[in-house]
């Protein structure tokens, strides 16, 4: 980190603190569950409905239940207005979330159903993958779905030769030096694997191992904020 | 059932450790620990560590009682959807009287509700029956869905609550274990009022003495406590 021209981060964090987050769960009477999960400006929606007979048939898997997440951002989400409906980009992050919780949901017991995970990003500043992996996780509890273990993800980055952990809009958009690097990356609670590790930009191999050890770490605490928020989900709100 | 720990836990939480604990519903065993699998309430008795879910989808149990509508008609007997996972399969010899095989529609029609009896739960569907007193097909009277997870409140300690109000209103009520709940009372006045009594219960199914709220809710309502025409039939609400 000598000579890095990202010196300072323009929100006055550290370069190894996590936004500001806030979680609730059971945000959707209807569902079968729901929770949203918030970093700084980027807010986080998710719904579970199912277990539920899939249709058409022929997708249906007689050995278990099969896991299906759709991602998709609100018109409203960003400053400038996104086309709603599924895009090049939502379809990979629905599909990278999916096989992220895949690794820790265990649907062997509802053969030929399927497990829905819708979602929606109503604010957007950067990281709203591992926001939604978050919510997503905290979501598939609630409803009662057999897991093996929770989910945290976080975005861990690079501006210029700087480590940095919970990436936001600004420091993704960082263009002095080197430019700016992107890892999302999921870790599951209690075996500790990494369940999604994507990586968009530059970065060395010991760098690389760096940031998913700031990580880990900031996994740990995100953990504890969606633990409280299901812990406190009966303590007086559950019908809202 | 003796409750030695009741604490929440979440997917991946540690219960107990100690090789001498058994995982049973909702758990797994990890080496030396006892961890959780489901979002719920754990339970150990007699070393013996289950977790009871809190919210989410009906799982059924053998011995549930459960209303359900006929979605299907097969060779040999009735789809019935409950609101679970998959279908229920309610075969001709379990119903209580001979029905010849190319008369299914008379007995049963599609659309029309039933109380029935969980007789089997296996991985590739459940077994039900009507052939008790008590169960069959419902006539008349209303039909409407709550929080399955608030069943033993409407129910109460050995049917004290459904007695309640039934004995308020001198409807008469069933409640299946999937949630679904059907009055029938005299008219369609009583029924109406029957359902806002239930709602309440389910609404405020946290707060303690509710059987006490409840009785003043009844009495705002303008009912003295006990009606005429008691139905002392139908109780099904033994079990859990």
């Amino acid at each position: 980190m000598v000579n890095s021209l990202y010196t300072k981060r323009s929100d006055g964090r550290k370069m190894d603190e996590v936004r500001p987050m806030k979680a609730k769960v059971g945000i959707v009477p209807s569902a079968d569950g729901s929770a949203s999960f918030e970093t700084g400006g980027t807010k986080a929606i998710a719904v579970v409905r199912g277990p539920r007979t899939l249709h058409p048939q022929h997708m249906q898997n007689p050995q278990k239940g099969i896991l299906r997440v759709s991602y998709g951002m609100m018109p409203f989400s960003v400053w400038d207005r996104i086309r709603p409906g599924p895009s090049r980009r939502s379809e990979e992050i629905s599909k990278v979330v999916e096989w992220a919780l895949s690794s820790v949901v265990d649907l062997s017991e509802f053969p030929n159903t399927v497990v829905d995970v819708f979602i929606q990003i109503p604010q957007a500043d950067a990281g709203t993958r591992v926001a939604g992996l978050n919510a997503a996780s905290m979501a598939l509890a609630h409803a009662g779905i057999p897991m093996k273990e929770m989910v945290s993800a976080i975005a861990v980055g690079k501006a210029d030769k700087t480590l940095i952990v919970d990436v936001n809009k600004e420091e993704e958009d960082f263009s002095e030096g080197e430019g700016a690097t992107d890892i999302p990356m999921a870790l599951t609670s209690r075996t500790k694997n990494i369940a999604l590790l994507q990586l968009d930009g530059k970065i060395s191999p010991n760098e690389l191992r760096e940031a998913i050890n700031m990580g880990k770490k900031a996994c740990g605490d995100i953990l504890k904020v969606q633990m409280d928020a299901l812990k406190n989900v009966n303590g007086g709100s559950d019908n809202e | 059932m003796d409750n030695e720990e009741r604490q929440i836990v979440v997917p991946g939480e540690t219960i107990v450790s100690g090789n001498e604990y058994l995982p049973g519903d909702g758990a797994y065993r990890d080496g030396n620990e006892v961890v959780s699998k489901r979002f719920g309430v754990s339970n150990i008795s007699d070393k013996h560590v289950r977790v009871i879910p809190v919210s989410g989808t009906y799982y059924p149990r053998r011995g549930n009682t459960i209303i359900g509508t006929v979605v299907d008609i097969t060779h040999n007997g009735w789809l019935i959807d409950f609101g679970g996972a998959q279908n229920a399969f309610l075969g001709v010899s379990e119903v209580p009287r001979y029905i010849n095989k190319n008369e299914l529609r008379e007995f049963l029609d599609f659309g029309e509700s039933v109380v029935v009896k969980v007789w089997d739960v296996k991985g590739r569907g459940i077994d039900v029956s009507m052939k008790m007193r008590g169960f069959g097909k419902l006539e008349g009277g209303m039909l409407f869905s709550v929080n399955p997870n608030k069943v033993p409140r409407i129910i109460g300690k050995e049917g004290s609550m459904v007695k309640l109000i039934r004995d308020a209103t001198g409807c008469e009520i069933t409640v299946g274990q999937n949630g679904k709940v059907w009055i029938s009372g005299s008219d369609v006045q009583k029924e109406i009022l029957t359902r806002e009594i239930i709602e309440f219960v389910v609404n405020n199914a946290t707060i303690n003495g509710l059987t006490e709220k409840v009785e003043e809710f009844i009495k705002s309502k303008g009912l003295k406590g006990s009606d005429v025409e008691i139905v002392a039939e139908n109780t099904d609400g033994g079990e859990e």
